[in-house]
């Protein structure tokens, strides 16, 4: 599962999200499948989401600085926001992607 | 020793000494300390003095940023740029910003671990170090995950084979504030600084090291031009060399005191006198003996400044000049309040390590006694003593007395040293005199006299012994005393001859008289010859008469 920009957007509104895992543990098929479920659930949300496997690119993991793994990040709109874990609190996830209002 | 467990030089000075080799390879190992106290400078020099030994090592901060490290390590002669640049060395920034890093859910450190690995596999990593990681715990919230994962970290440090240096904060009433150490179980270090009679010193103690022997005392470690170095001072015993070589002290007429010609090599001989009793003078003279013979001196000075010594002692017609220009004499001065004395220890011995001499002058010892407490001076120069001892070092030390002929010294030396010379500056009669004399000399048999010594610009030298009626004597009254003895000798002289001439002339009335009474009796003896005579006449004048006068009667 790489690079996979498999979650349908509309693309309007520029959320860029992206999910750094490694391999398929199962924290990182959770946070994948709890991204999905989050996308599915807030059609209304311009979402643009990539995972990145890091097991397959570990460079990236230094270059764009992940330490904790599931981490997902939001690059815009700025600023940059992260959010670790597997992500099964998807309404904590809304809220701090400050997707919550901006909807 | 032990070669139970094998062990990576860290190549910081004394430090592979007190862990007979260094930290344990391939198992991590914990530095800990409070801020400033030296942690990540001990584990750059860790991971330096490895890449230059073939050994590449990987830096992962998690607080400063590679520039500044680069930077800070720089002014002690750390190129890490260049080692950058060789493959031998790398940083791993791990940084934390400071956005908002929500947690939502289970997750663990694996971007950290996938980092590490590749970083350790870009330049075939045998060292590491994480400084620190204890930022991890104000990162994350979930301390579970966390503790976890840094035990996954370090099973997994052990599994690369890495020898690793993981450095933690002090904490109150345990190592670490995260209670890092109870993850490493191979080996700890602990660091620390503090500041006594405004004095600071670091120390640096070995907590535990499984599966070895080691030093336990605390060592006062230095972090200088050089960068760190650690000193082992306690770790001395009694096994030092013993020499029969005797060595000069520089001054012939001293030498002759001792049966057999000057002192033991590797002796420690203390010089001890007031004020003015030329006791470094003395001490330099030794100095320049040895550098004479072509052998290595350390002059560390506690009082003076080194040109001054060199001032002084052309004054007494010794230039130490040439000597220091060829490189056979190295000074070094420091006031005692400079440092504390572990760290004055310190750098003695690591001076002496370095350099190397066959003799060392401390000038004077006793300043110390003013920067801490007798008993711990006794301590560090017991030290010093030894360590001299034990490298066979000459070692001369001076010791400032306040009474006069003091037989005892404040450090409580005296049992420590070899041989003894006390030195006296002593008023007599409106002047001060210079007197010396040996009161121990270890296994040599010694003069037991006071022995005048004058210092002029041909050097120091021991006047022989006087021993007049009222004991030894010195300086003018010495002179006095032989002038009135020269006069005494004299009028003796005077007196002889004159009874001489007396007796001649009574030998001569005399003779003169036997002379008369021979003459008189010479003259009796001729008027009883001519007696005898007109007797004989007399005799036969009457027989011819009484002839005579018979015939005419007859007829």
């Amino acid at each position: 599962m790489s690079e996979t920009d498999n979650l349908e957007t509309d693309a309007a509104k520029g959320i860029e999200l992206t999910l750094y895992v490694a391999g398929q543990t199962p924290k990182s098929v959770a946070a994948i499948r709890n991204l999905e479920r989050l996308c599915a659930e807030s059609p209304g949300l311009a979402l643009q989401v990539k995972v990145i496997d890091l097991k397959e690119n570990p460079r990236l993991a230094r270059e764009h600085n992940i330490v904790a793994i599931p981490t997902l990040v939001r690059k815009l709109p700025a600023p940059v926001q992260k959010i670790i874990g597997d992500l099964s609190d998807t309404e904590k996830v809304l809220v701090h992607l400050q997707l919550g209002d901006a909807s | 020793m032990n070669n139970g467990i094998e062990k990576a030089p860290t190549g910081i000075e004394g430090f592979d000494e007190i862990t007979e080799g260094g930290l344990p390879r391939g198992r991590p190992s914990l530095v800990c300390g409070s801020a400033g106290c030296g942690k990540t400078l001990f584990a750059t020099s860790f991971l330096v003095n490895g890449a230059r030994a073939g050994e590449p090592g990987l830096f992962v901060t998690f607080e400063e940023r590679p520039p500044d490290i680069t930077a800070n390590v720089e002014s002690l002669g750390f190129a890490l740029d260049q080692l950058v640049a060789d493959g031998l060395f790398q940083f791993e920034h791990v940084a934390f910003d400071p956005t908002d890093l929500e947690e939502v859910g289970d997750y663990d450190l694996e971007g950290l671990f996938l980092r590490l690995e590749l970083a350790v596999e870009e330049i075939g990593a045998k060292r590491i170090v994480l400084d620190t990681i204890e930022s991890l715990f104000s990162a994350f919230e979930n301390q579970a995950i966390l503790r976890a994962e840094i035990r996954r970290l370090f099973d997994w440090l052990k599994e690369k084979g890495l020898t690793a240096v993981i450095t933690g904060e002090r904490g109150d009433g345990s190592l670490t504030r995260q209670g890092l150490e109870e993850y490493v179980s191979d080996c700890v270090v602990l660091l620390d600084h503090r500041v006594h009679n405004q004095v600071s010193t670091r120390r640096l103690r070995i907590v535990k090291y499984r599966g070895t022997a080691h030093g336990t005392n605390e060592y006062p470690f230095l972090i200088g031009h050089d960068g760190f170095s650690v000193l082992p001072v306690s770790s001395l015993g009694l096994t030092h060399q013993v020499f029969d070589e005797r060595i000069s002290s520089g001054i012939p007429d001293l030498d002759e005191m001792l049966a057999g010609g000057g002192f033991h090599r590797g002796s420690s001989i203390l010089l001890s006198g007031v004020a003015g009793s030329g006791k470094s003078s003395m001490a330099m003279c030794f100095a320049a003996e040895a550098c004479r013979r072509g052998e290595k001196a350390l002059y560390l000075s506690f009082e003076e400044a080194p040109e001054q010594t060199v001032r002084n002692m052309r004054s007494i017609g010794i230039d130490l000049q040439p000597c220091i220009d060829t490189g056979l004499l190295h000074c070094v001065a420091a006031r005692p309040t400079f440092y504390s004395l572990e760290m004055h220890l310190a750098i003695i011995l690591r001076e002496v390590a370095r350099w190397q001499p066959s003799l060392v002058i401390l000038d004077p010892i006793s300043a110390f006694l003013d920067s801490g407490e007798s008993l711990e001076v006794q301590s560090m120069l017991l030290r010093v003593v030894d360590y001299l001892k034990t490298h066979g070092i000459t070692g001369v030390f001076t010791h400032l007395t306040h009474e006069q002929g003091q037989t005892k010294t404040d450090a409580g030396l005296s049992s420590l040293m070899d041989a003894w010379l006390l030195l006296l500056n002593r008023e007599i009669n409106g002047e001060f005199n210079r007197e010396l004399y040996l009161l121990k000399a270890r296994g040599i048999s010694h003069s037991n006299q006071v022995r005048e010594f004058v210092m002029s610009e041909a050097g120091i030298n021991l006047l022989a012994p006087y021993l007049g009626e009222n004991g030894a004597l010195t300086g003018s009254a010495r002179r006095f005393e032989e002038a009135r003895v020269r006069r005494r000798e004299t009028e003796r002289r005077a007196n002889a001859a004159a009874l001489q001439q007396q007796v001649q002339q009574r030998r001569r009335r005399a003779e003169a008289q036997i002379a008369a009474l021979r003459a008189d009796l010479e003259a009796d003896e001729a008027e009883l010859r001519r007696l005898m005579g007109a007797e004989e006449d007399f005799q036969r004048t009457a027989s011819a008469d009484l002839a005579e006068m018979a015939a005419s009667r007859r007829t």
